[in-house]
């Protein structure tokens, strides 16, 4: 089984997020770069699926040189060989062309695991749009995947309110998220894996032209909240006036 | 040109997101000069948009429609698009719609934004804000492409009624319905009865401030006088003291009710990032110095096990008023 991870390398959870140039580019400046959480539930679930099926895991990412560290991060966890596309992620269309591309030149992945969403960008949606280009079937927001025989699949896809359950065939794209795996099974690289990484092939291929669709004037940060208006523990009445005749939500 | 809205269903009723749709659609084709298409799949009431002044509903009653497909309904939207000269189509931030939205965008050969929080901007070029880095910044998005698929963020635009004469007119999308071969639905999970999290309009949620799962009891009796969703931190969810569909936060839910009520969270940067969408934040905990309070618009500083009995009485009161 052949599996193609991609992976978007994004600022650490923690990160105080800066704009700078004017406002026009997002400071970088002191920022830690991780694998973006939600794709490593479908990382870990990639290398469950290895250890138990075999299979050939393959790392997508299309960034510069600077993703390099987060693409060894990957390799030292399990994935196989990497290729990185030697561009700046314009905009989501810009990205999924490159990946589609990909796709279509080798034609033989089983299994394409992607996050839900990256959580710096938000706009869930390269996977999709690469479903659409390369005219594979696809599941977004999958909290469970089991393989049934060699071609049929069940996953489980969250919908508002609770799950639904797909039986499909491969392959497939999927966009994992937390539930893929569990919490604890999630996988950080070891002191071999981190050894054996450095051996690993990372093939950098040039991007193909593509045009982008949308495009980022500017940033602003969200409009700071005001004081907080605290209520004392005896007074809780005040509370409910506060919520019916203020912020009249109850 | 008009504007047209993929409208969903709950239960068979037109979805409030739809209502939401529509408000937003029309505000900007009163500005433009242009008319509110709605297209929905199954909706018993689908004159009911008319009051948030969609001029036409396009209803499709294929019973293999009705249930959801992604690709199916993307292509049932881009037919509905194509046949009747929209190239603005607007679709919500439910699973589905966010499922189903590059799809589209790929059909459509639109320029796609997600998580949209304003009318676009009056100028030459087509921009709109949209929420990035979790809710931690703002982006000011240009569309370059003739058409336009826009994804608007959950709660920010309200229902506003502006009723119009409207048509109901029945639509046979051409849809490839062989979307459907190898793609079977085997089975749905859905809690029946209860407030979803992610349409409630007021959530309640705790953390490790509680202790232990035994202690849930008042929290879930707190959200049922107010008619509100449960929800949990992390931490939590980890711990297995609550289920894993509960946790809200960056890696969680991220959810966007008018009231958030945090007990015993001390506010986390990955918590908030999940729930700084809410219109208004109440913090109750023992800490003052949680970061939350610097979160949250409303803060009680106690003891949960004080604090939250006595609310939940003050609440029944209020109710019976």
């Amino acid at each position: 089984m052949k599996i193609l991870f991609l992976m978007s390398s994004v600022p650490d959870t923690t990160s105080k997020i800066n704009f700078t140039d004017n406002d026009t580019k997002f400071d970088e400046s002191g920022i830690q770069f991780v694998i973006n959480p939600h794709d490593e539930f479908g990382l870990t679930k990639a290398v469950q699926i290895k250890e138990k099926n075999g299979a050939e895991i393959t790392v997508l990412n299309v960034g510069t040189a600077k993703t390099e560290p987060v693409i060894r991060k990957v390799l030292a966890i399990g994935a196989d060989k990497a290729v990185r596309i030697d561009a700046e992620p314009l905009d989501s269309y810009f990205t999924a062309v490159q990946i589609a591309d990909y796709i279509k030149k080798h034609n033989d992945f089983d299994l394409i695991i992607a996050g839900k969403e990256s959580l710096d960008y938000n706009g869930a949606m390269v996977h999709g749009l690469v479903a659409g280009m390369t005219g594979l079937k696809f599941v977004n927001a999958v909290m469970g995947l089991e393989l049934k025989d060699d071609k049929t699949v069940e996953v489980a896809r969250e919908i508002d309110g609770g799950k639904e359950y797909i039986e499909t065939t491969l392959p497939l794209i999927i966009g994992g998220q937390k539930g893929l795996v569990k919490e604890e099974e999630l996988r950080i690289p070891n002191m071999r894996g981190i050894m054996m990484a450095r051996k690993k092939p990372l093939e950098v291929l040039p991007p193909v032209d593509a045009p982008v669709r949308t495009k980022i004037d500017k940033y602003e940060k969200p409009a700071p909240k005001g004081a907080i208006k605290l209520v004392d523990k005896d007074n809780l009445d005040e509370l409910i006036d506060l919520l019916h005749n203020e912020a009249k939500v109850i | 040109m008009y504007i047209l809205i993929y409208a969903e269903s709950q239960n068979g009723k037109v979805a409030k997101s739809a209502k939401e749709l529509a408000s937003y659609a029309k505000a900007y084709a009163d500005k433009t000069g242009q008319e509110v298409f709605a297209v929905g799949a199954g909706l018993e009431d689908a004159g009911e948009l008319f009051k948030y002044g969609v001029n036409k509903v396009l209803t499709v009653e294929n019973e293999t429609l009705k249930q959801f497909n992604a690709f199916a309904h993307a292509q049932m939207v881009a037919d509905a698009a194509k046949k009747n000269d929209a190239n603005l189509v607007l679709i919500s931030s439910s699973n589905d719609a966010v499922y189903m939205g590059p799809v589209l965008a790929d059909l459509l050969d639109a320029g796609y934004v997600s998580q949209v929080i304003s009318l676009p901007e009056e100028s030459d070029t087509f921009i709109v804000k949209r929420k990035v880095f979790s809710n931690k910044g703002i982006a000011y998005t240009e569309v370059l492409t003739d058409n336009k698929l826009l994804r608007i963020a959950k709660n920010s635009f309200e229902v506003i009624e502006k009723p119009v004469e409207g048509t109901l007119e029945k639509f046979e999308p051409e849809v490839d319905l062989s979307v459907y071969d190898e793609y079977k639905v085997v089975k749905v999970d859905k809690a029946t009865g209860k407030i979803s999290l992610s349409d409630a309009d007021i959530v309640v949620s705790a953390g490790r401030g509680l202790k232990g799962p035994e202690n849930w009891g008042m929290i879930e009796e707190l959200a049922d006088v107010l008619g509100a969703a449960t929800a949990c931190s992390k931490p939590v969810a980890d711990l297995g003291w609550r289920p894993h569909q509960e946790h809200v936060g960056q890696t969680g839910k991220q959810i966007a009710p008018n009231l958030y009520i945090a007990v015993g969270i001390s506010g986390a940067i990955q918590h908030l990032a999940g729930v700084n969408g809410s219109k208004n934040m109440v913090v109750i905990n023992n800490d003052p110095e949680a970061p939350f309070f610097k979160a949250a618009d409303y803060g009680v500083v106690g003891d949960a096990f004080e604090v939250v009995p006595k609310l939940i009485e003050k609440i029944k009161a209020f109710k019976k008023q």
